[in-house]
């Protein structure tokens, strides 16, 4: 008895030994990020080693609203993400809807066509999208060319299609009885019931729209339209820019995600872990 | 139901409309461009233009072995240590389990501009805590952007630093929709833990295992952010050069689009032979 609960005591010390370096290693380049952002630039490039904060944030984000529009890169960014979860969610979720509950002439082929192009890299509709937003449609730099291509994603119509595949008909039954119409059923039953799978899906979709780089990157590359990561990327690599500027950048935009992961941890990993069960 | 067809349809027009538009539709598309020769307009259909190029470029070459290489390396060692972030953050006896958690998938939701800005300025040569914390055990500065091996090391590092984690929350999932009673019965019989994870959770986490490589390889085979911003467009001189960079530099740069195309179907043919591979590896036994 005594021996089982001393090797348990080992075990753990052991486990604990080895996870902790690593997790430190983990959240180093975090922490890092967080200490440059609050650093003058004579103090980022300095040869002593800092790990520890400052007191400098407010100038180096003065330095970088200086080196490039920030405030209005993020609204765009936040307004971008909001619009793009909430259009995506409701198309996916439709769709989802359909591909679940009906049957109907064509179903097996637009399953098997979603499925089957899932894995192709989006690098091969780059440039056709490309020709067709910016030549075809001449909408670069616009809302629109940065929130309705990037709607094509399948992830949620596969995500949704399996939440309301799982639920029971009787649930439907009884409204159709009473001869409710089918576009109220789905959305006052259906997706009420799906609530925590679309607290999921609306996560990974915001998280992906804020941080999408390529895309708007090719598409709103004027000044005026650029969203905040490509905004601050325009600034890396330059030679008379403020770094502590890019942190305070960085800092905003990955630190409201942190504080959205922590609070809804739950979402956020059935979220992820959604795309491996099919 | 009567009317089934058409009340599916009404619910699937509008997302099936953008799926064509913007997915279906270039797939078609860019597949014809790159059969055309795009430098002069009007396009002409010219089927060696591109493709004949493409053969006979050591750009594309270099490109190719440079995401190979990174491909061989990066991924099976991000997966390793994505199970063994899984399998201790699955351990009963680890305390504290939210703040571990928190430190393997933060990484997950910060942007690949963030982390790049980061890690430019934390592998710096003279003034990089890196080469500092190397200098303060005795070791010798690595000159991480100037020479190919360590440039490649560092794309590696961050792409493994940044996507690790995920791949955890996918395995971890995995492994948490295996039965307890399978490892009760098997502790019963006094298999070591040890051999409880190779002849029990390895075995039943194939499939899972096996979707995290494909994801790992087809998304490091598209790695552009990082080589772009990091190595500053696939420093130094085209040594960490991948094909997602290739594509964006013949597309985007120089506007030869037919060119692009060829390279965006050659990462495509390689996404279909490894998909087939995983269907292959993770078929139902007959």
């Amino acid at each position: 008895m005594s021996s089982r609960s001393s090797t348990r005591l080992g075990r753990s010390i052991a486990l604990h030994l080895f996870l902790t370096p690593l997790a430190l290693i983990w959240l180093f380049p975090l922490w890092m990020m967080v200490v440059f952002s609050t650093m003058p630039d004579n103090g980022i490039f300095s040869p002593g080693i800092e790990l520890l904060p400052h007191g400098n944030f407010i100038d180096n984000f003065n330095n970088l609203q200086r080196d490039t529009n920030f405030v209005g890169a993020i609204g765009i960014s936040v307004s971008v993400a909001v619009t793009y979860t909430i259009l995506s969610v409701l198309l996916t979720s439709m769709a989802g809807w359909a591909l679940a509950r009906y049957q109907f002439f064509g179903k097996g082929a637009i399953v098997a066509i979603i499925l089957g192009t899932i894995t192709l890299p989006y690098a091969v509709v780059l440039i056709p999208q490309f020709i067709m937003v910016a030549r075809d449609f001449k909408l670069a730099n616009t809302w629109i060319a940065l929130i309705v291509p990037p709607l094509f994603n399948s992830l949620g119509v596969l995500f949704m299609r399996q939440s309301f595949s799982m639920m029971p008909d009787d649930l439907f039954d009884a409204a159709r009885v009473e001869g409710v119409k089918e576009w109220r059923i789905f959305l006052f039953v259906g997706l009420p019931l799906a609530r925590p799978m679309l607290a999921a899906l609306a996560i990974i979709l915001f998280l992906a729209s804020w941080n999408n780089y390529l895309w708007p990157l090719l598409i709103n590359s004027q000044p005026g339209s650029m969203t905040a990561p490509v905004a601050l990327g325009t600034l890396i690599g330059l030679t008379k820019v403020s770094w502590g500027g890019i942190m305070a950048g960085a800092v905003m935009l990955t630190v409201p995600m942190l504080v959205v992961f922590v609070l809804l941890q739950r979402h956020f990993i059935a979220g992820i872990a959604a795309g491996a069960v099919k | 139901m009567r009317h089934q067809n058409a009340t599916a349809y009404r619910f699937l027009a509008p997302y099936l409309l953008i799926f064509a538009v913007f997915w279906v539709w270039p797939i078609i598309s860019s597949f014809m461009i790159s059969f055309q020769a795009t430098r002069t307009v009007p396009w002409r259909f010219a089927p060696g233009f591109n493709w004949g190029r493409l053969i006979g470029d050591p750009a594309f070459f270099n490109a190719l072995e440079n995401t190979l290489l990174i491909l061989v390396i990066q991924v099976p060692v991000m997966i390793s240590l994505a199970l063994v972030m899984a399998v201790l953050l699955n351990s009963p006896l680890l305390k504290a389990r939210g703040l571990y958690r928190f430190a393997f998938f933060a990484p997950v939701v910060v942007g690949e501009v963030a982390y790049s800005a980061v890690f430019r300025l934390m592998f710096n040569l003279d003034f990089g805590i890196i080469n500092k914390l190397l200098n303060s055990v005795g070791l010798p500065k690595i000159d991480w952007f100037s020479n190919v091996t360590p440039a490649m090391a560092l794309i590696m590092i961050a792409v493994t630093w940044r996507w690790a984690g995920y791949n955890a929350i996918i395995l971890l999932a995995g492994m948490q929709s295996i039965p307890e009673d399978v490892y009760e019965a098997a502790t019963l019989d006094r298999v070591s833990k040890l051999k409880q994870f190779f002849h029990i959770t390895l075995p039943l986490l194939k499939p899972v295992i096996v979707f995290c490589l494909v994801l790992s390889i087809i998304g490091t085979m598209q790695l552009f952010t990082e080589p772009f911003l990091i190595t500053e467009r696939g420093g130094p001189g085209g040594g960490t050069e991948t094909l997602g960079l290739l594509l964006y530099r013949q597309g985007f740069r120089s506007l030869n689009f037919g060119y692009a195309s060829a390279v965006a179907y050659t990462m495509a043919g390689l996404a279909i032979a490894i998909t087939l591979v995983q269907l292959w590896l993770t078929r139902e036994p007959k």
